[in-house]
């Protein structure tokens, strides 16, 4: 018997992966929720059959959607995660000694429990003591902040589901009334390979550059997402992500990470020719 | 007796038809859809199969005997009325028969001025008079509201021989006025009652909700079941009392109806009705629930208002429709019409309508939490983006009108052709509107002064998109020749 999860990455791309047993499959109010183990990638996780996350290369995503916001922002004390009910990008948040408020908002609470349960490698980061959870709609939570927060990390499903009003110019808009004069916004940007991946990431920046001074965006190399290659959109108000990077207080703060380090930070910000391009053709002439 | 809603006699027949296999050698010539690849590629093969001519196992919607018959029955048992009929150009057509089938030509009819421009035309078609009813306006919001009883009683008094009372029920921004009050004194002087019902087919079936005309006692109403119904756009539903002859109002329909009625429009009101029957209650407690919810949020935004039932007073605005998301946005120093167009040109939400002063977004069974946070979010960014002064924005909508001559006279008299700026004393020959919502700053007939000249040029400017004139830019009016 030999049992296969399979994603659709286009109609004529599929991505499989060989599955020993399913550990969980539940339908929540906004979404199917499954869990499989596998051979290769260890227990992962998929929500409406998209893969979200597994064992084996999860640190690539969860150290790239934090580490740079972090590593450039001065003192970064308060910080947001919108989505992230896996609670890893909250695990490499919690490295960091400086950090005072460390709140989550995800739609789905049964996320979080299906991830306490069998996939306690992420979900250990809702552990510290500065996290506080609040189980409601993103946008309408940063509706009601202002100047609050020093990062905003997005970390979204895809723009079609629950997570499409994480990708509108509304919601970029209120997380930039969200954080202080100084605030950092970074976001799961989606994939420059595939036409339709590459359209909501193009839409995404284009809508990002609508409210934030600085948009930038980096990539990294993540084995199970479409195409492999994967963005992250980097706003901010006042500090540059390269520029800025305070590479001797990072190194300083002694944090293990599998992924990042300050030379990769600097490189991934340098993009191939072809997504230059498609992020350029919705850039406004300054 | 109620009758046993699940059923869906066209739809029925319209599946057994499809199991026949039929080899069709009779319109429509896309013949199921495989002469025109194109549209069954766009539309779907499902949706084209069905796209059929009136036929022996289908029924005709002009003299229905059979399925179509009993999917009236049907709608008219779910609806609470003696007979229904299914209406395939609109509700517009079902004004226009409401008017047609108890007013004659030079016969007089009481109406609300802020009415549909259906009723106007209606009017023009069959020659009869309107008695306008001044609905009074709220002037901090710039809405019109219902007609008061008293307004009402006046207008029969003066008028005794008019035909009919004719009554928005609810406005496009949710005011409904004391139609039960209205309906028994208009019988009484025997006046019927005609409800213009657009935006009120959930009445009939959510609980909490304002009274519906059939239960008010009215003789005619007509309900758009593609608003809050959830049928096809352009598919409606024609409602008759018991004081009604059914079969003079097929006669007054069957005027200006097609003969070759979709069969997809009809399915829609059959599929639409059961849907609303079984589900109604359900249905319109979430659409409550959501609109509820909204008004809350965007009222804590700040300088957006959505009003609801604090305003009911018991006379003009008697009742509320609670699940009509209006927002005034005076205070945030735009017009409505600015914050729709923001709206959809900056945050791709695309909303009912905006006049000057307030903005009508849509809430439906078909909409979504998250949707619903989007639009707040985005009104909530639009206030932080586009906020200015309270300036004197033109606050009444409602312009007294002079009516000098029936609209049907003066639609049919000779006219010429003047700048705006120059019709000033003399008699329109057409409508002049902002669509939506189509309730016209004139109509034919009526007298044009400055301070309407004035009005049109305030909605030009802001935005409003401006129809009726056979001008398009809205720069010339025809105007009654001068002998």
């Amino acid at each position: 018997m030999e049992f296969w999860y399979t994603e659709k990455h286009t109609n004529d791309v599929k991505f499989s992966i060989r599955v020993d047993k399913q550990l969980a499959s539940i339908d929540s109010e906004f979404q199917r929720i499954d869990v499989f183990e596998s051979p290769a990638f260890g227990t992962f996780l998929t929500l409406d059959g998209y893969m979200m996350l597994t064992e084996k290369d999860e640190f690539i995503y969860h150290e790239m959607i934090v580490h740079p916001a972090m590593a450039v922002h001065p003192n970064p004390e308060n910080i947001l995660v919108i989505g992230g009910g896996d609670g890893g990008a909250l695990r490499e948040l919690a490295k960091y000694p400086g950090v005072k408020t460390l709140d989550i908002v995800e739609i789905d609470k049964l996320v979080v429990d299906v991830c306490k349960k069998w996939l306690p490698q992420t979900a250990c980061g809702f552990d510290d003591s500065r996290v506080r959870v609040f189980y409601q709609d993103g946008l309408k939570y940063v509706r009601s902040c202002i100047d609050k927060y020093d990062i905003i990390i997005v970390d979204s499903t895809d723009p079609f589901g629950p997570g499409e009003g994480l990708f509108t110019k509304e919601f970029y808009g209120n997380c930039f009334k969200a954080l202080k004069e100084d605030g950092i916004m970074v976001n799961q940007h989606e994939s420059p390979f595939y036409p339709k991946d590459a359209e909501a990431m193009q839409r995404a920046h284009k809508r990002i550059t609508e409210s934030f001074g600085i948009c930038r965006v980096y990539q990294a190399h993540i084995p199970t997402y479409p195409s492999g290659h994967w963005l992250f959109g980097f706003a901010s108000k006042k500090y540059h992500p390269v520029r800025d990077l305070k590479v001797r207080k990072w190194k300083a703060l002694d944090l293990k990470t599998h992924y990042y380090n300050t030379n990769l930070h600097a490189g991934s910000f340098a993009l191939p020719n072809y997504v230059e391009e498609i992020l350029r053709n919705v850039e406004s002439e300054e | 007796m109620k009758l046993d809603q699940n059923k869906t006699p066209l739809l029925d027949a319209l599946q057994e038809f499809k199991k026949m296999r039929m080899v069709p050698f009779d319109v429509p010539g896309h013949k199921r859809g495989k002469g025109n690849p194109l549209l069954t590629d766009f539309l779907g093969e499902k949706c084209l199969t069905v796209d059929v001519n009136s036929m022996k196992s289908l029924d005709n919607l002009c003299h229905p005997i059979s399925v179509i018959k009993d999917a009236e029955e049907m709608a008219a048992n779910a609806f609470g009325a003696k007979s229904a009929f299914f209406m395939v150009n609109g509700t517009t057509s079902g004004v226009q028969a409401m008017i047609m089938s108890v007013c004659k030509h030079g016969e007089k009819i009481i109406v609300p001025r802020n009415v549909h421009k259906s009723v106007i035309n209606a009017l023009i078609l069959c020659g009869a008079v309107p008695i306008y009813v001044n609905p009074k306006t709220n002037d901090e919001l710039g809405i019109s509201l219902g007609m008061t009883i008293d307004e009402v009683h006046d207008a029969i008094l003066k008028n005794p021989d008019a035909k009919a009372v004719y009554v928005n029920n609810p406005t496009y921004f949710g005011v409904c006025s004391d139609l039960t009050s209205i309906t028994v004194m208009a019988h009484k002087y025997n006046l019927k009652v005609l409800v213009d019902e657009a935006h009120g087919t959930h009445f009939y079936f959510g609980k909490n909700l304002p009274i519906s005309a059939m239960a008010a006692g009215a003789d005619m109403a007509a309900v758009s079941m593609h608003k809050s119904g959830g049928s096809l756009t352009q598919s409606s539903i024609l409602l008759c009392g018991p004081d009604i002859n059914p079969h003079h109002v097929r006669q007054i329909i069957n005027l200006t109806q097609t003969t070759s009625a979709s069969y997809l429009l009809m399915s829609s009101l059959d599929i639409s009705r059961k849907n609303l029957a079984l589900h109604g209650q359900e249905i319109f407690a979430k659409v409550s629930e959501y609109a509820e919810y909204a008004r809350e949020e965007i009222n804590q935004i700040g300088d957006y208002y959505a009003f609801s039932r604090e305003l009911i007073n018991g006379r003009e605005i008697f009742d509320f429709d609670v699940t009509k998301l209006s927002i005034n946005t005076l205070s945030l120093g735009l017009a409505g019409i600015e914050v729709y167009d923001l709206l959809r040109d900056e945050y791709d939400i695309q909303t009912e309508f905006g006049d000057v002063a307030n903005m009508l977004a849509y809430i439906s069974v078909g909409d979504r939490r998250s949707d619903i946070e989007r639009l707040i979010g985005a009104l909530s960014e639009i206030r932080r983006r586009f906020k200015k002064d309270k300036v004197a924005l033109f606050k009444t909508e409602y312009i007294n009108p002079e009516v000098v001559m029936t609209p049907r006279d003066a639609f049919y008299s000779d006219c010429v052709s003047l700048p705006l700026d120059d019709c000033s004393g003399r008699i329109c020959t057409e409508f002049v509107m902002c669509y939506p919502p189509g309730i016209p700053i004139l109509a034919p007939g009526e007298m044009i002064t400055s301070q309407i000249i004035e009005y049109i040029r305030y909605c030009k400017d802001k935005g409003c998109s401006m129809t009726g004139p056979e001008d398009m830019e809205v720069e010339r009016l025809n105007v009654l020749k001068e002998e």
